[in-house]
């Protein structure tokens, strides 16, 4: 693809060789190992994140057996650690990034009117490295068997603290496969944030100035700025650890005069952004969501550009609220107390700015619709368990408690997963051409929002009841019983759910109703072409002249541009 | 598409390789960010010697080359703006010394560092964070002096279309990094925690 | 039973009617009563509830985050109400409201700046509660009376040392109960280190936690207003055994923990003859004292947990069982069956050495 030549010259490829089966498998595969397609890649992305999710859920089906009830035996300790280490890792780096990098790759192009992203070959490039390296952590079960207690998974927490990722608390290789998968995943997000940052710099087709990109766009820009800028401290990481465990090296040796903290400090300088990274895609998929389904304009939209670029801002500059326990001065405490109850102020505006645009609208209850109501809500809960975090003083009690356990898992699965429902359900029909089932995703939204709950809900009391994380088993007496079991109840619900959830992915692939160009009435310019849109995207680069280009097309009569 | 006045603006798109590059040039700074902090974190908290004051000397040559490295690859390119084929070539090649030359001085230092003073990797906090940030930018003027000769030889065999002076000129962009990293680390190294 | 004289088997049913009537308030004594554990340490408290403040810090703690939990559920009532509001007023009736749609609203500064300030204040407020109660703690100067603990954190167990007194045990910290504002005034200051990896030091009921983080000194302190046994437990993960690093404190009334502190800084008893004396020679002639201490003999390890005094503790493995003469012999025949992954290999002893050194231990009082 190259840039310099103006899209004039454009020629629509010819069509598909005669002769050759559509659809055979051996077709199939060798499209999907070829491709440098956006469209492709972001479904391969997608496809990957989803698969790597079901494996990490049973994971996390399997901690919650063995949590049911006070002093199960239904794992021993090094798998329940093994369980919740995979578990973390792999939903934050094979299911989070991927997912959220699918979205962008996918919508990205179509969105500001361009054909494909900047640089294709590295976008394939991006999906290889990463696919690798979720393989190559998951090789980590089969891999290298070592000494006693090692040979395995990692088993040191998703945020693998010093020294017990040292060689003599860590033997074997399992740490080693946490720290090649984690490097080589870094390359792949750092290369595709790249590309979205030139993809969203140079090629908007004519007219859209960036006040004009949709929300979702802007909203990846700022989250690919925070990639390339967060992610090399997690790579510095992952160098210093191989360094220290294979070379000698001292950067977190206590022995030496190194710092066990010093771990910490650049793993949250990367790990707090990162929890931004994986939220602001959901806030860029809810900012499309919502105003297309309240038949109005999104509220606020200059006011919610600068809440996210602030939000990026401040986030890199608040990673020590995972540290309050560690014994830093009081003044540093204060201090990132102050700074992190501030970044609550941008995000909280743009619940506002989400209501506001619902307020006064016609209100559609379709299946994205839907998600996203279940995200605000949840998100709210999950904002004000961060503030109650924040207050450092309250976090030295709920600190490593379950009560954080039920703050993240409210944000990552009742704020940022049901946003992503909502984008499949919303953009399937484009991707696929066919209409969701309604009513299985109903299923799937109930039986999942009632399983969530209650798993989590009470994991909010269990941990202000004083149950830490990361313990295999607990005593009966504690107070902590009823509150594991609602939880591990509520796992069947979530698991039925999901259940409906993949049927319907298929079920409407085969039998849905067949969906236009636009079933949704939507404004921005994916919608302006066919569903699937072709490979080249449009046949002709269209030109914008509002935020909401196709608004302007649908209402030649009250236009955005004359009121923008 | 609409009804709207044409635009009058001609649509103007900055160039996706200076966007590419410029992004590249960030992350890798947040990179050396972390590996300089961890350099100053650690300053004069070795347990053991040696330590920075007694085995580190101001390596004045070969800062002097890198940094005017910088300044023949501005010459250079100049030269190829003016359609100077042979003037590029030959302060093409100049930098492209010059980088060797800090690399080969950078090699004979760690040789001494070594096997005469005896600070490695593992010695002590110094010996690590001395290599890691050291090695670091090392490994990127490696990476640039490739990127600098592949250049010089398809150019001389005549493979680089004549529009390609934006490509080249991003190959410089990358080694004009390289030497302001080289900056603030010998001014850390070399000056800041000589002290200790 | 023995025969007894008619007048005293009078007495004996009056008192057995006595008793007959006092028993539903017997049964209810005991079934109100948290569980039993066989060992002593006042009232047992092993619902560890922060919010249930029984020790100073986490009293400072305890009143912030009311404010806290305040200001956040009044913020969560008022959204979720507008949620629910919008979400009904505003949804589609019909299909005659596809007719037309709505008025396109692209913003509204005043809206804007008002939902902007509020959370400003709200933040504002927030701050100053936090700098406020984080200085209250962290800053709070030690009387001299403060009792000194060092406590250090090693794979899966709590290594508790009194400097000043010249004591050492393990999993268990003993405090006096400090009286408010007065001369009864006496908190206890820890200074936490580690052996190895990172733990943490939390006990809910009494303070927020900090880290034993190696090579570094932290502090924390706590004052109790009550007596008994809180529960807590390390949390930070440590590795395999993590869940099973728990930790007692046991508050005393000062007489008690004066008495408490004397009877631990005596020898220990010589040993016994007969089972335990045979237990006595297999433990001093085997690797045992490698690893473990007990004082006033030559037994001097410290890898492992000081068993000076060991059966008064209440608990076995830092909290993974009850300590009872079972699971005494259960652990010395093979810890690994019990904490599986802990430091203390299977020693591989025989059955009759099993049963010796375990005689000999239950000697430890």
């Amino acid at each position: 693809m190259n840039h310099d030549t103006p899209d004039e010259n454009f020629q629509i490829p010819p069509p598909e060789r005669i002769g050759e089966e559509r659809g055979s498998l051996t077709r199939i595969v060798q499209e999907m190992v070829f491709t440098v397609d956006h469209k492709k890649l972001g479904l391969m992305y997608i496809a990957s994140g989803l698969l790597f999710f079901v494996v990490s859920g049973l994971m996390a089906v399997v901690i919650r057996i063995q949590l049911s009830g006070p002093r199960n035996h239904f794992v021993d300790p090094d798998t329940f650690n093994r369980l919740f280490t995979m578990h973390g890792t792999a939903m934050v780096f094979l299911v989070g990034m991927p997912i959220i990098f699918g979205f962008a790759n996918y919508l990205v192009p179509l969105m500001i009117g361009a054909r494909d992203m900047a640089f294709p070959r590295m976008n394939a490039f991006g999906f290889w490295v990463f696919f690798f390296s979720g393989v190559l952590l998951y090789f980590s079960y089969l891999g290298a068997p070592g000494l006693y207690a090692a040979g395995s998974a990692p088993d040191i927490g998703w945020f693998a603290y010093s020294p017990l990722t040292a060689k003599a608390f860590s033997r074997g290789h399992s740490t080693d496969y946490w720290t090649l998968s984690l490097l080589l995943g870094g390359i792949g997000s750092i290369a595709t944030s790249i590309n979205i940052i030139v993809t969203v710099a140079c090629l908007r087709c004519k007219g859209m100035i960036l006040g004009r990109m949709p929300l979702f766009v802007w909203l990846f820009l700022v989250v690919a700025f925070m990639v390339i800028i967060a992610m090399p401290p997690l790579s510095a990481c992952q160098i210093m650890l191989i360094l220290d465990r294979y070379c000698g090296a001292h950067f977190f040796d206590t022995q030496a005069g190194g710092s066990a903290v010093l771990w910490q400090h650049f793993f949250w300088i990367f790990g707090h952004p990162e929890v931004y990274i994986l939220i602001l895609p959901g806030f860029a998929i809810t900012s499309e969501v919502i105003p297309v389904f309240s038949r109005k304009p999104i509220f606020g939209y200059p006011v919610m550009v600068a809440a996210s670029v602030m939000i990026a801002f401040i986030s890199l500059g608040v990673w020590a609220h995972h540290m309050f326990t560690v014994g830093m001065s009081s003044i540093t405490n204060t201090f990132f107390a102050i700074s992190t109850l501030l970044v609550a102020i941008p995000t909280g505006i743009k619940i506002f700015n989400w209501l506001g645009t619902m307020y006064g609208g016609k209100l559609r209850f379709e299946l994205p619709m839907l998600f996203c109501i279940g995200f605000l809500f949840q998100f709210l809960i999950a904002g004000l368990t961060g503030v109650m975090l924040a207050i450092a003083p309250f976090d030295w009690q709920l600190n490593n408690s379950y009560f954080v356990v039920a703050h993240f898992h409210y944000v990552l699965i009742g704020g940022l997963l049901y946003t992503i429902f909502a984008g499949i359900y919303y953009w399937y029909p484009k991707a696929l051409g066919k209409m969701p089932d309604f009513k299985l995703g109903i299923w799937h939204l109930v039986l999942f929002t009632v399983g969530f709950h209650l798993t989590f809900l009470p994991q909010h009391v269990s941990g202000a009841l004083g149950m830490p994380r990361r313990i295999y088993t607990y005593d009966a007496g504690r107070g902590w019983d009823l509150w594991n079991l609602l939880s591990s109840i509520g796992v069947i619900f979530q698991v039925a759910g999901i259940l409906f959830f993949v049927f319907n992915l298929i079920y409407s692939y085969v039998k849905g109703k067949k969906a236009g160009d636009d079933p949704w009435d939507a404004w921005s310019l994916e919608w302006a072409t066919s569903s699937p849109p072709p490979s080249y995207n449009f046949e002709t680069i269209p030109e914008v002249r509002s935020r909401r280009p196709l608004w302007d097309l649908k209402h030649p009569d009250d236009p955005d541009w004359k009121y923008e | 598409m609409t009804a709207a006045p044409a635009q009058s603006l001609e649509w103007k798109m900055p160039s996706t390789r200076k966007v590419a590059v410029i992004s590249l040039i960030l992350t890798e700074s947040a990179l050396f960010t972390i590996f300089l902090a961890a350099y100053c974190f650690y300053m004069g908290k070795s347990l053991n010697g040696p330590f920075p004051s007694q085995v580190l000397k101001f390596p004045l040559l070969a800062t002097a080359a890198l940094l005017s490295s910088s300044a023949t690859v501005v010459l250079s390119e100049m030269a190829l703006h003016r359609g100077n084929k042979g003037a590029f070539h030959l302060w093409w090649a100049v930098t492209i010394a010059l980088g060797t030359y800090f690399l080969w001085f950078t090699g004979t230092e760690w040789n001494h560092l070594i096997f005469t003073d005896h600070l490695t990797l593992a010695t002590n906090v110094f010996g690590t964070t001395f290599y890691s940030l050291v090695g670091l930018h090392a490994s990127h003027v490696v990476i640039g002096l490739f990127l600098l000769t592949l250049v010089l030889v398809l150019s001389l065999l005549g493979k680089i279309p004549a529009d390609h002076t934006e490509h080249i000129e991003m190959i410089s962009w990358y080694w004009h990094f390289v030497d302001a990293i080289w900056v603030v680390v010998v001014t850390a190294v070399y000056i800041i925690s000589t002290r200790f | 039973m023995k025969a007894m004289l008619p007048g005293s088997k009078r007495i004996f049913n009056h008192a057995c009617r006595r008793l007959l009537g006092a028993t539903p308030f017997l049964i209810l004594f005991f079934l109100l009563s948290t569980p039993a554990y066989p060992q002593a340490g006042g009232v047992m408290r092993p619902v560890s509830d922060m919010f249930d403040p029984l020790s100073r810090p986490a009293e400072m703690i305890h009143n912030s985050s009311l404010l806290v939990l305040a200001i956040t559920a009044g913020i969560f009532v008022v959204v979720t109400a507008l949620l629910v509001y919008v979400v009904w007023k505003f949804r589609r009736k019909g299909p005659e409201d596809d007719l037309r749609e709505p008025p396109q609203i692209y913003g509204s500064t005043h809206i804007e700046l008002a939902w902007t300030v509020v959370p400003i204040i709200i933040t504002f407020v927030l701050i100053l509660v936090t700098s406020r109660t984080i200085g209250e703690i962290q800053n709070r100067k030690m009387p001299a009376n403060a009792v000194q603990i060092r406590l250090v954190g090693h794979q899966w167990w709590w290594e508790v040392q009194y400097p000043k007194e010249g004591i050492v045990t393990a999993n268990e910290i003993h405090v006096p109960v400090s009286r408010r504002n007065g001369p009864g005034e006496r908190p206890t200051e820890l200074t936490l280190e580690s052996a190895d990896v990172i733990h943490s030091f939390w006990v809910p009921q009494l303070a927020g936690k900090t880290d034993l983080i190696p090579n570094r000194k932290n502090h924390a302190w706590i004052e109790p207003f009550a007596t008994g046994t809180f529960f807590g437990s390390c949390a930070a993960f440590c590795g395999t055994q993590h869940a099973n690093m728990l930790l007692r404190v046991i508050v005393h009334e000062p007489e008690d923990y004066d008495r408490w502190v004397k009877e631990m800084k005596q020898p220990v008893v010589a040993a016994q003859p007969g089972l335990a004396g045979k237990g006595h020679d297999a433990f001093f002639s085997h690797s045992c004292v490698n690893c473990h201490k007990v004082d006033g003999t030559v037994a001097a390890g410290v890898f492992g947990p000081n068993l000076t005094k060991l059966m008064t503790r209440q608990t076995i493995g830092a909290g993974v069982a009850p300590l009872t003469p079972e699971t005494l012999r259960a652990w010395v025949r093979d810890p690994q069956s019990i904490k599986t992954g802990c430091l203390m290999p299977d020693m591989q002893l025989p059955d009759n050495e099993v049963d010796s050194i375990t005689a000999y231990l239950l000697t430890l009082k």
